[in-house]
C-alpha cells in the first residue's frame, strides 16, 4: 500500500516537472517567436502610418530648405544609436559589445555633425533687412 | 520595454516629426532643428537608464570621440562641399546599422531576441535585411562621396554586363539571407555584408556627377530604411518611425530631382547618362558663332536695367563665386535695379544646394525664387544673368524632340530682353547637348572664371 502511494507520489512529482517544463517552454516561445510575430504586425502598422506622416510633412518643406532637410534627416536617422547603446551596454567584454561601441561612435559623429551643420545652414537664411 | 521607455520614445518620435515640420519655413526652421536635438537627447537618455546598459565609461568615451569628430567637421566644412559631407554622413549611418545588426547577431540576449543560434526567424529576416540595406548605404555613399570630392572620376563608369552582374548579386543576397535564416551561420552573415558592400559600389559607379542630387537623396532614403530595419529587429517603434520619416523624405527628394530632369528614377539608376547622346547630337551645328561680350559691356547694360534675374548653377559653387555675385547684386540694387535669383530644382549637387550657398553669401531668402515662382517673369525682365548653369536654360528642351534633355523643365531665360551667359568655354553641358541659347540674338557670352567675371563686372559698376 505504501509502495503504491510512493509510486503515485513519484509519478505526480514527475508530472509536475513535465508540466513546469512545458510551461517554461511555452513562455519562452511566447516571448521570442510568438511575441515577436505579434510585434511584426504592430511594427508594420507603425511603419506604414509613419510613411504617411513623412509624406505629408516632407512635401510641406519649402524647396529652399531641402539641404537643411537632408542635414536633419541625416542626424535623426542616427537614432539607431539606441540599438548601439543596448549592444554596448553589458559590463562583460565580448565582440558584440565592441561592435556596439563602434556603432555608438559612428552614430555620434552623425548626430553631432548633422545637427551642427544644419544649424550652421539655417543660421545663414536671413530675410531682406 | 517598460511603459516609461515606450512613452519617452513616443515623445522623441513626435519631436522628430516636428523638427521636419519646422522646415516648412525659414522662420521656424531653427526651432525645428532644436526639436530634433531635444528628441535625440530624450532617446539617448531613456536608453541609457535601461537596466541592461551599464558600461557608461566606454559609452561616454565613444560618444565624446564621435561627437568631437562630427562637430569639428561640421563647423569647418565649406558650404560648397556640403554634398560630399552629407554623403559621408550617410555612409556612417549605414555602417552603424551593420554594426548594430552584427552585435544583435552575436549577443541576441542583450536585445531580448533569443540566444545565440536560437534567434527567432522573424528577427533573423529583419536583421539580415537591415544589414544588407546598411551595407549598400555604406559603400554606395562612399562612392558618391568620392565622386563629389573628386577622389573618384565623376564620369559614369559603364561596362558590359553591368546590370546582369547587379541582378546576379541581388539574387545572391536574397539566397544568402534565406540560407542565413536557416543556418544562423556567422560566415553567412558576413557574406551578406560583403555582397551588399559590392552591390553598393556597383550601383553608384555608373552614375555621373550631375546626377548626384538624385543619388544623394536616394542614399538619404536608404539610411532611413536601414534604421527602420534595425527598429524591427529591436522591436523599437522610435527607430521604425524615424526610419520611415527619413526614408520617405529621401524618396520624395529623389522624386523631385528626377522630375527636375524629366527622367525616371530607374533611368538615373541605369546610369551612363550623357555619353551616347553626346555622340549622336554633337557635330551637327557647331559652325555657328556665339556672340561674345566683355565685363565692361555687361556692367554698362545691367546698370541701365530695371529688372535682373540671376540664374546660378553648380559652376558658381565650383568657382566659389557666390560672394562676388552677391556684391555685384548689391551694387545693381544700389543703382536702382530689382535683383532676384532663380533656382532650378537640380541646380548644384544636392537638393537646395544653391539656396544654402546664396544664403551663405548673405543673399536674403526672399530674393531667391524657385522655378515655378519666377519662370513667367523672364519675359518682363531686362537682363537674365546665367552663371555656372547650362542645361537647365537650354530652350531645346522645349522644342527639339531628339534632344537628350527634351521635356526637362527649364528656366525660360531666353525670354528676357538680354541674356548674359558666364561660362569658361564653349563646351557643352553635362547632358552633352549644345545649348541653343548661345546662338540666340539676345545672348552675349562672357567667357572666363565665374568669380573673375563677377569681380570684373563689379569694377565696371564702380566706375
Amino acid at each position: 500500500m505504501s509502495e503504491i502511494s510512493n509510486q503515485l507520489e513519484n509519478l505526480s512529482f514527475k508530472a509536475q516537472q513535465i508540466a513546469d517544463q512545458a510551461n517554461d517552454l511555452a513562455l519562452s516561445v511566447a516571448e521570442t517567436s510568438g511575441g515577436h510575430s505579434e510585434f511584426l504586425i504592430f511594427g508594420i502598422t507603425v511603419l506604414v502610418l509613419a510613411c504617411f506622416v513623412g509624406y505629408y510633412v516632407v512635401w510641406s518643406v519649402t524647396p529652399a530648405l531641402h539641404s537643411p532637410l537632408m542635414g536633419v534627416t541625416n542626424a535623426i536617422s542616427s537614432v539607431i544609436i539606441v540599438g548601439a547603446l543596448l549592444a554596448a551596454g553589458p559590463i562583460d567584454s565580448n565582440i558584440s559589445k565592441y561592435f556596439g561601441l563602434v556603432a555608438v561612435c559612428l552614430a555620434s559623429v552623425n548626430i553631432f555633425g548633422g545637427f551642427v551643420v544644419t544649424n550652421r545652414m539655417l543660421s545663414m537664411f536671413k530675410k531682406k533687412s | 520595454m517598460s511603459n516609461f521607455t515606450s512613452f519617452a520614445y513616443l515623445v522623441s518620435s513626435v519631436l522628430f516629426i516636428l523638427s521636419l515640420r519646422g522646415l516648412s519655413h525659414p522662420t521656424t526652421a531653427r526651432r525645428g532643428n532644436f526639436y530634433g536635438i531635444i528628441g535625440m537627447t530624450i532617446a539617448i537618455v531613456t536608453t541609457l537608464v535601461n537596466p541592461g546598459v551599464l558600461s557608461y565609461k566606454e559609452i561616454g568615451i565613444a560618444v565624446v570621440i564621435g561627437g568631437l569628430i562630427g562637430s569639428l567637421i561640421a563647423i569647418r566644412i565649406q558650404m560648397t562641399a556640403l554634398p560630399q559631407l552629407v554623403a559621408a554622413f550617410h555612409s556612417l549611418v549605414g555602417l552603424a546599422a551593420v554594426f548594430v545588426a552584427a552585435s544583435a547577431f552575436y549577443n541576441p540576449s542583450a536585445f531580448n531576441i533569443g540566444t545565440v543560434g536560437n534567434i527567432p526567424l522573424g528577427s533573423l529576416i529583419e536583421m539580415a535585411i537591415g544589414t544588407a540595406i546598411g551595407a549598400v548605404t555604406f559603400t554606395g555613399s562612399i562612392i558618391a562621396f568620392g565622386k563629389l570630392q573628386g577622389f573618384v572620376s565623376g564620369n559614369p563608369l559603364v561596362f558590359k554586363g553591368q546590370h546582369l552582374l547587379n541582378l546576379i548579386l541581388g539574387l545572391a543576397i536574397i539566397g544568402l539571407i534565406a540560407k542565413f535564416c536557416i543556418d544562423q551561420n556567422p560566415e553567412l552573415f558576413w557574406l551578406i555584408v560583403a555582397a551588399s558592400f559590392l552591390i553598393g559600389v556597383l550601383l553608384i559607379v555608373p552614375i555621373g556627377g550631375a546626377d548626384m542630387p538624385v543619388i544623394v537623396s536616394m542614399l538619404n532614403s536608404y539610411s532611413g530604411w536601414a534604421a527602420a530595419g534595425i527598429g524591427f529587429t529591436l522591436s523599437n517603434n522610435l527607430l521604425i518611425i524615424t526610419g520611415a520619416l527619413v526614408g520617405s523624405s529621401g524618396a520624395i527628394l529623389s522624386y523631385i530631382m528626377c522630375k527636375g530632369m524629366n527622367r525616371s528614377f530607374f533611368n538615373v539608376l541605369l546610369g551612363g547618362f550623357g555619353g551616347e547622346q553626346a555622340a549622336s547630337t554633337g557635330g551637327v551645328k557647331d559652325d555657328r558663332q556665339a556672340k561674345q561680350g566683355n565685363a565692361a559691356d555687361a556692367a554698362f547694360m545691367m546698370k541701365n536695367s530695371q529688372t535682373i534675374i540671376i540664374v546660378p548653377g553648380y559652376g558658381m559653387a565650383v568657382a566659389q563665386a557666390q560672394h562676388a555675385l552677391r556684391e555685384m547684386g548689391d551694387l545693381l540694387k544700389a543703382a536702382g535695379a530689382e535683383v532676384r535669383y532663380a533656382i532650378h530644382p537640380v541646380a548644384g549637387r544636392m537638393p537646395g544646394h544653391m539656396n544654402v550657398l546664396l544664403a551663405e553669401a548673405n543673399v536674403p531668402y526672399d530674393e531667391v525664387l524657385e522655378l515655378d515662382e519666377i519662370n513667367r517673369d523672364f519675359s518682363e525682365t531686362d537682363v537674365a544673368f546665367v552663371i555656372g548653369a547650362n542645361d537647365v536654360t537650354n530652350p531645346a528642351a522645349k522644342t527639339d524632340k531628339t534632344s537628350a534633355i527634351y521635356g526637362m523643365p527649364i528656366l525660360d531665360v531666353e525670354n528676357a530682353g538680354q541674356v548674359f551667359f558666364v561660362k569658361r568655354g564653349m563646351a557643352s553641358g553635362y547632358a552633352g547637348v549644345q545649348n541653343e541659347l548661345f546662338f540666340r540674338d539676345n545672348t552675349l557670352m562672357l567667357f572666363g572664371d565665374a568669380k573673375k567675371v563677377c569681380e570684373d563686372i563689379i569694377k565696371g559698376l564702380e566706375n
